[in-house]
C-alpha cells in the first residue's frame, strides 16, 4: 500500500506515467467515468480549503466513486480531543482511500502511520502539499511541453508557502533548472530547503527581492499568496501581504512565453487585470488539479481501466 | 582517592563531561534496569581536567549505547567481559533517535498528538544535523 507525502515519493519515471494518466483522463474523461464505482475516498480537512478538498471530491465523483468527510476541525472528534491516528484507524473501516489537511507539520505522516487506506496529504501545515505540485508539473508539462530547462520565478511567501517547498523538491529533479527566488527578507526559503534541497543537487538559485529585476529572465512566475493564518503576529502579515503586486505594468517586462501560475486563492498580489493575458494559467492549473488527483487516486488504489 | 570495585560483566564509559553522568544514566534506561550502577563525578582526568565516568554491570546485550553517539561520541566505551576489556566501542551517530530530544517547532503535529514517539533522523552525517521525522524542522537544541 503506498501513501503520498511530499512529491518525492514517486521517481520522475513514475510521475511521467501519472501525467500521462492525467493527459489522457483530460482527452478521454468517459473512458475512466466508472473506474472507482463503489470505492469511497474520505476527505478528512481540519482547516478551510475550498480548491484542494473540491478538488479531490470532484476528482473521486469523476471517476464514479462516492465521497465522505468533514471540512473543518470544528465538525469532527477532534474538537473532544481525538488523535489524528484514532481517527484515520476509524476512517480506514469506512473509506477505501483518504485525503487529509491539518495545519500542523507531519500530520499527514502520522495519519499514513497508522492507516490501513492510502493517505494522500493534502496539505500539512507550512511543510508540504503534494498534490499542489503535482498540479503544477502537470501544468508546467502540458502547457510548456517539457520539465527541464526552465528558469523559474517563486515570488511571495517563500518561508511559510509550503506549495514553494514541493515544488522546489520536484524540481530539482530535472535538468537545466534554474530558480529566482523573490521575497522580502523576513520570508525567505527556510535552511532546510535551501541546504537539503538547492545547495545538495547543485540547482543554481538567486535571491532578489525586486519581482522587476527577475521578470524579463523567467520562463515561469510562481506567484504565492502571504497566507495570514501562518503568522503568530498581526503587524508582520500587514507589514508583508502587498509586498508583492502582479498586475498589466510589471507584465510588460516578462517575455511573451512566460507563464504565470498561482496556487490559488489570489488576494491582491496578481491584479484582476493580469487575468485576461494569455500567459495567466491560474484558472488552467486548477483544472489541471483534479486531473492529476484522478490519476493519483487511481494510482494509489492500483486501478486501471 | 575513591575506590570504586572492577566488574565482571558490563561497561565502562569513561571521559565523559564533568556533569553528564546523569543525563546519560537517564537516556541510557538506567534508572529502569535492576543492575548495578556507579557513577563517578569530577574525576581527575589529564586530557579534560575533570570527567565523569559509569560504571554498569549488566549483560551486554542489555543496553543500546547508539544514542551516546548523538550525545557526545568523544566518550570512551569499554565493555567489560570476565573481568576485562575485550572491546572498545567506536561510537557513530545514530540513524534515527527516539524520545531523546523533542521537537521545538511549535508547528509540528508531536506538539499536540498524543502518544507520538519524538522521532530524529540524521539527515546530513557530516554536519551532524538531525531533523524532525514528522515536520523535518532541524534540531538546533544542545545534544543534552
Amino acid at each position: 500500500m503506498r501513501h503520498i507525502m511530499s512529491p518525492l515519493d514517486f521517481s520522475t519515471d513514475e510521475l511521467e506515467k501519472l501525467m500521462d494518466l492525467a493527459n489522457d483522463i483530460e482527452s478521454n474523461p468517459d473512458k475512466y467515468a466508472h473506474v472507482c464505482e463503489g470505492k469511497r475516498l474520505a476527505t478528512l480537512f481540519y482547516e478551510p480549503s475550498t480548491r484542494t478538498r473540491l478538488s479531490f471530491e470532484a476528482a473521486m465523483m469523476a471517476l464514479g466513486g462516492k465521497v465522505l468527510g468533514f471540512s473543518d476541525s470544528t465538525s469532527c472528534s477532534a474538537t473532544k480531543g481525538e488523535s489524528v491516528a484514532d481517527t484515520i484507524r476509524t476512517v480506514s473501516c469506512y473509506a477505501h482511500i483518504a485525503a487529509i489537511r491539518h495545519p500542523k507539520e507531519g500530520a499527514a505522516l502520522v495519519a499514513s502511520m497508522a492507516s490501513k487506506i492510502p493517505v494522500m496529504n493534502a496539505g500539512d501545515g507550512g511543510h508540504q502539499h503534494p498534490t499542489q505540485t503535482l498540479t503544477d508539473l502537470l501544468t508546467i508539462r502540458s502547457l510548456k511541453g517539457r520539465l527541464n530547462n526552465l528558469t523559474i520565478g517563486l515570488c511571495g511567501d517563500l518561508k511559510f508557502g509550503r506549495t514553494v517547498h514541493s515544488l522546489i523538491e520536484a524540481l530539482v529533479r530535472y535538468t537545466g533548472i534554474k530558480f529566482i527566488l523573490i521575497s522580502p527578507e523576513e520570508l525567505r526559503i527556510p535552511g532546510y530547503i535551501r541546504d537539503d534541497v538547492l545547495d545538495k543537487t547543485k540547482t543554481p538559485f538567486e535571491e532578489v527581492t525586486r519581482l522587476e529585476d527577475a521578470l524579463p529572465q523567467l520562463d515561469l512566475l510562481y506567484m504565492t499568496r502571504v497566507q495570514k493564518e501562518r503568522f503568530f503576529n498581526e503587524e508582520d502579515y500587514v507589514r508583508m501581504k502587498d509586498f508583492y503586486i502582479l498586475d498589466k505594468e510589471k507584465m510588460k517586462l516578462a517575455g511573451p512565453d512566460m507563464l504565470v501560475m498561482h496556487p490559488l486563492p489570489r488576494v491582491n498580489e496578481i491584479s484582476v487585470e493580469v487575468d485576461s493575458d494569455p500567459r495567466a494559467v491560474y484558472f488552467k492549473q486548477v483544472q489541471y488539479g483534479m486531473y492529476v488527483r484522478m490519476a493519483l487516486i487511481m494510482t494509489l488504489l492500483e486501478l486501471e481501466v | 582517592m575513591l575506590n570504586v570495585g572492577r566488574i565482571n560483566e558490563g561497561f565502562v564509559l569513561d571521559h565523559v563531561k564533568a556533569g553528564k553522568s546523569m543525563t546519560i544514566y537517564h537516556d541510557l534506561g538506567l534508572d529502569k534496569l535492576d543492575c548495578t550502577v556507579a557513577i563517578i563525578k569530577n574525576a581527575k582526568s589529564n586530557k579534560m581536567g575533570k570527567k565523569d565516568i559509569l560504571k554498569v554491570e549488566c549483560p551486554i546485550d542489555n543496553l543500546d549505547l547508539n544514542i551516546l553517539g548523538f550525545i557526545d561520541h568523544t566518550i570512551t566505551v569499554n565493555i567489560i567481559k570476565d573481568g576485562e576489556i575485550v572491546e572498545k566501542k567506536d561510537l557513530h551517530l545514530p540513524k534515527q533517535i527516539v524520545n531523546v530530544i523533542r521537537c521545538k517547532n511549535p508547528r509540528c503535529i508531536t506538539s499536540v498528538e498524543q502518544g507520538l514517539d519524538q522521532i530524529f533522523v540524521l539527515s546530513d552525517e557530516e554536519k551532524e544535523v538531525y531533523r524532525c521525522k514528522y515536520c523535518e524542522e532541524k534540531y538546533r537544541g544542545s545534544k543534552r
